[in-house]
């Protein structure tokens, strides 16, 4: 009976190709605007490491002005300071525990062939590669001991090895960095963060990381960072003076087991700062927060309020086809009020015609369904030409193209209900007397 | 008119009327919502840089190495830079308008003021800054040679003299006489002398609360190694002159990185490119949307025209107009339409309201959007309507007398 169902909504929609044409437009331009906003939103916000981000906290304290807040709703800064950064690190309390901050330094390939070029790239501690796993193709991340002797020691990230390297295996080779050599433990492979959630303060879908030095060493060059830098007081002259002063610039992630690891960071951190404030720093209001990582991106408005605005609007787009496609089909049946009028007179139960309508809006539907992915993919094209930093969220998977396909289904059969149901109405009595 | 048996023959047929006038009521929302925040964006692009945004470029240098000195650099840099044929004016800049990196700090008009009088972004210059941004002094005077001192990043910043824009003189002084005025940019002594005004120039940040607020300090004070440079050019002369700095610039040092060139024209579409791209998405959404509503108003009146065609006939036949059936299906539109709307306007403003509260910065759609939906999506529907009533229209008296 299906299939002979399908046939005959398939003869039906060929009868009246306009129509049938402007209800599968309609459908398929109606899930492309939704699932092309949907899918960036959807990636935006997706967890990038679902298997430990509730064990991940940025650690935040409010050392700010006791005169102004640093945020008006009373979020605490977004950073933390040196001294604290430092203290933090030392005390040693979490499970795992890496302070980091953004620098730039120039790369000086031995290859004289090579023209030096400025990398961009991160100081941290060893902590680092085992707290946000990024995939080494050769070697690995340098130790705790290497932190303490603030070793000369680097991690490239894939694309700097292809570039000084061709991609051979580089680990044991040095590397020139600002006049500084730098022995290679470790070189990344590709790594494929769809957000840079590990430091949130310059934008979500930055670059990936050039390379990896060790914190305690970039501290020695008095390198400062090229990321962001907030000072509610002026910090005084000279390098020494910038790192005892309340000039927020670090980036502290914590790793924390367990709930009560949390409870009792959170309990040390409260300590950490109320032993400060006995010295005259902190002198606001005990303000400290251990967010994990989703909660952090949320507070940190990964998703922008225009990606929100644009999903919206593209199901409201979707829901004005829905009923536009409920119309045009309303009144495709109703035109058929004859015919089924005949195949009722004839024996067909109701359940008999609601089926065969019901196929013909899925048809309606899975072909708007089809298309409604191809624009998708379109969409998603055009979203990663009108933004050019968000190739990484602006792609399909699986999901996103299984979701399609059922919502067109979905939303073709609801629309199509009412239209069939009234079809089903039909009394054949009728219908065949005024033939 | 003929508007009562219009009404009770839609009556007869509620939901597709319904259906219609959901579709209006849906795309008005939509629409003047949309098109609002299109003219935001338009007008946040809008704003003007205070700057000679045509002729002029900037590009950064970093050296490498124990032995590279980025004073002298800077100031062999500049010295190369000014010479060259087409240049109209070069100085060292930590930043530009709309390129979203820099500095900013509070000015106080106390020693140790709680909290600031204003925010400023400071633009670590020399005394051929003015010129290279292309702004306008409208009070008081440029820096002098030597008002330019020697600083070191990271130490305390206390230039004797600064330049301001207006919107920041007017802010800190709204009596008009900033000219002369001392103001501290540190917590300490000694303070700066605002020694000239410049008409605009604003912030590295485009969404900056305070982008009109900037002020210029005279310094030699390179970033570690690294110096930033604006150049203006002749007018038509940019990118001749860029090619020639790159080489130039390359070979006179070879222990040094210079950075990417970038024009004004290209930061400023870079820092609006978001805007941009959200105007493009709102306003194909508007099109298609238009476009699916219209496409619906035809296909429903499609399908009532042939529904009735021997009503037409019949009315024809009694001495109907071709006029008359036009008029019939022209209003019938124009009523649906109308409750449509009048549902819409409703709506338009409950989605405003919900942008209110889920997005930053949102305004409340002013009220002109809604009567100019209104008359917008009238014609819309007379327009998309008008083929289906000709061809109504077009149904012969003889109609009636046959049957269908």
């Amino acid at each position: 009976m299906f299939s002979y169902y399908l046939q005959l909504g398939l003869r039906s929609l060929r009868r009246n190709p306009i129509l049938t044409a402007l209800m599968v437009l309609g459908i398929a331009l109606g899930i492309a605007a939704s699932m092309t906003t949907l899918t960036v939103m959807h990636l935006m916000g997706s967890d990038p490491i679902p298997w430990k981000s509730d064990k991940l906290h940025y650690v935040q304290m409010d050392n700010w002005s006791p005169d102004n807040p640093y945020n008006d709703d009373g979020r605490p800064p977004d950073q933390v300071t040196y001294r604290d950064a430092v203290a933090l690190m030392e005390a040693g309390k979490a499970d795992k525990q890496a302070a980091m901050y953004k620098l730039a330094l120039p790369v000086q390939p031995a290859n004289r062939e090579l023209k030096p070029f400025q990398a961009l790239g991160r100081v941290t501690y060893a902590d680092f590669f085992a707290m946000f796993e990024p995939p080494f193709a050769y070697g690995g991340g340098w130790n705790r001991d290497q932190d303490a002797q603030h070793a000369r020691v680097v991690v490239l990230g894939r694309e700097t090895n292809e570039k000084l390297f061709g991609g051979q295996n580089s680990v044991g080779k040095t590397v020139r960095l600002d006049g500084n050599d730098y022995t290679i433990v470790g070189v990344l492979d590709e790594w494929n963060l769809r957000t840079r959630y590990y430091d949130l303060t310059i934008g979500a879908f930055a670059d990936p990381d050039d390379f990896f030095i060790p914190f305690t060493t970039g501290i020695d060059l008095k390198q400062r960072s090229t990321g962001n830098n907030s000072c509610w007081k002026s910090p005084g002259d000279g390098w020494d003076a910038y790192l005892q002063s309340d000039c927020v610039w670090i980036q502290m992630w914590v790793q924390l087991d367990s709930p009560a690891r949390l409870a009792e960071y959170q309990s040390f951190l409260d300590s950490y700062v109320n032993e400060q404030k006995k010295s005259g720093r902190f002198q606001r209001p005990l303000n400290n927060r251990l967010l994990d990582v989703n909660a952090w991106m949320a507070d940190q408005k990964v998703v922008s309020s225009d990606v929100k605005v644009q999903t919206g609007l593209g199901f409201a787009f979707l829901a004005v086809c829905l009923v536009n496609t409920i119309g045009l089909l309303l009144a495709k049946f109703t035109r058929k009020a004859g015919e089924i009028g005949l195949r009722r007179a004839l024996g067909a139960s109701k359940r008999d015609v609601f089926g065969q309508f019901l196929i013909e809006s899925g048809v309606v539907g899975l072909s708007g369904g089809v298309l409604g992915l191809l624009l998708t993919g379109l969409g998603l094209v055009a979203v990663r030409a009108l933004y050019t930093n968000y190739k990484t969220v602006a792609q399909l998977d699986w999901t996103m193209i299984v979701t399609t396909v059922v919502l067109a289904v979905a939303a073709a059969v609801l629309a199509g209900l009412y239209p069939t149901w009234r079809a089903c109405q039909v009394a054949p009595a009728a219908q065949l007397k005024t033939q | 008119m003929e508007i009562r048996p219009i009404i009770s023959a839609l009556m007869r047929s509620k939901v597709a009327m319904i259906l219609i006038g959901l579709q209006v009521a849906l795309t008005l929302a939509i629409v003047c919502n949309s098109l609002f925040i299109i003219n935001q964006r338009f007008e946040h692009m809008r704003r003007p840089s205070g700057m000679n945004e045509a002729d002029t470029f900037w590009f950064g240098s970093t050296g490498f190495g124990q032995g590279y000195d980025a004073r002298a650099t800077q100031l062999a840099d500049l010295q190369l830079l000014r010479q060259l044929p087409g240049v109209v004016a070069a100085a060292p800049a930590w930043s530009v308008p709309m390129s979203g990196g820099g500095w900013s700090t509070g000015l106080n008009l106390q020693p140790k003021q709680k909290t600031s009088t204003a925010d400023t972004a400071l633009y670590i210059v020399d005394d051929h800054a003015v010129d290279a941004f292309g702004t306008h002094l409208i009070a008081g005077r440029n820096f002098k040679p030597e008002e330019v001192v020697n600083a070191t990043f990271g130490d305390s910043l206390h230039p004797a003299a600064i330049i301001v824009t207006k919107a920041l003189a007017d802010k800190v002084f709204p009596g008009g006489d900033a000219l002369g005025k001392q103001v501290y940019l540190d917590d300490d002594p000694p303070t700066s002398t605002i020694v000239g005004i410049v008409d605009r120039l604003q912030q590295p940040w485009t969404n900056s609360k305070t982008i009109e607020y900037t002020t210029l300090v005279p310094a030699h004070m390179p970033f570690g190694n690294f110096t930033r440079y604006i150049v203006r050019t002749e007018p038509g002369r940019r990118d001749e002159v860029m090619k020639l700095v790159e080489q130039k610039l390359a070979e006179s040092n070879p222990s040094r990185i210079i950075g990417k060139m970038r024009t004004i024209e290209q930061t400023r579409n870079d820092a609006y490119s978001n805007d941009r791209a959200m105007m493009i998405i709102l306003g194909t959404v508007i099109f298609l949307l238009l476009t699916i509503t219209a496409l619906g108003v035809v296909g429903m009146a499609s399908f009532w025209v042939t529904q009735r065609t021997k009503q037409i006939g019949t009315r024809r036949a009694l001495g109907a107009t071709r006029f008359d059936i036009l008029r019939y299906f022209l209003t019938e539109n124009f009523l649906i339409t109308t409750a449509g709307l009048v549902v819409g306007g409703v709506l338009a403003y409950a989605l405003s309201l919900w942008l209110l509260t889920h997005v930053a910065d949102a305004k409340l759609l002013p009220w002109y959007y809604v009567p100019v939906g209104f008359v917008s999506l009238w014609l819309l529907g007379q327009i998309a309507v008008l083929g289906p009533a000709t061809r109504a229209s077009r149904v012969p008296p003889a109609v009636a007398t046959r049957s269908v």
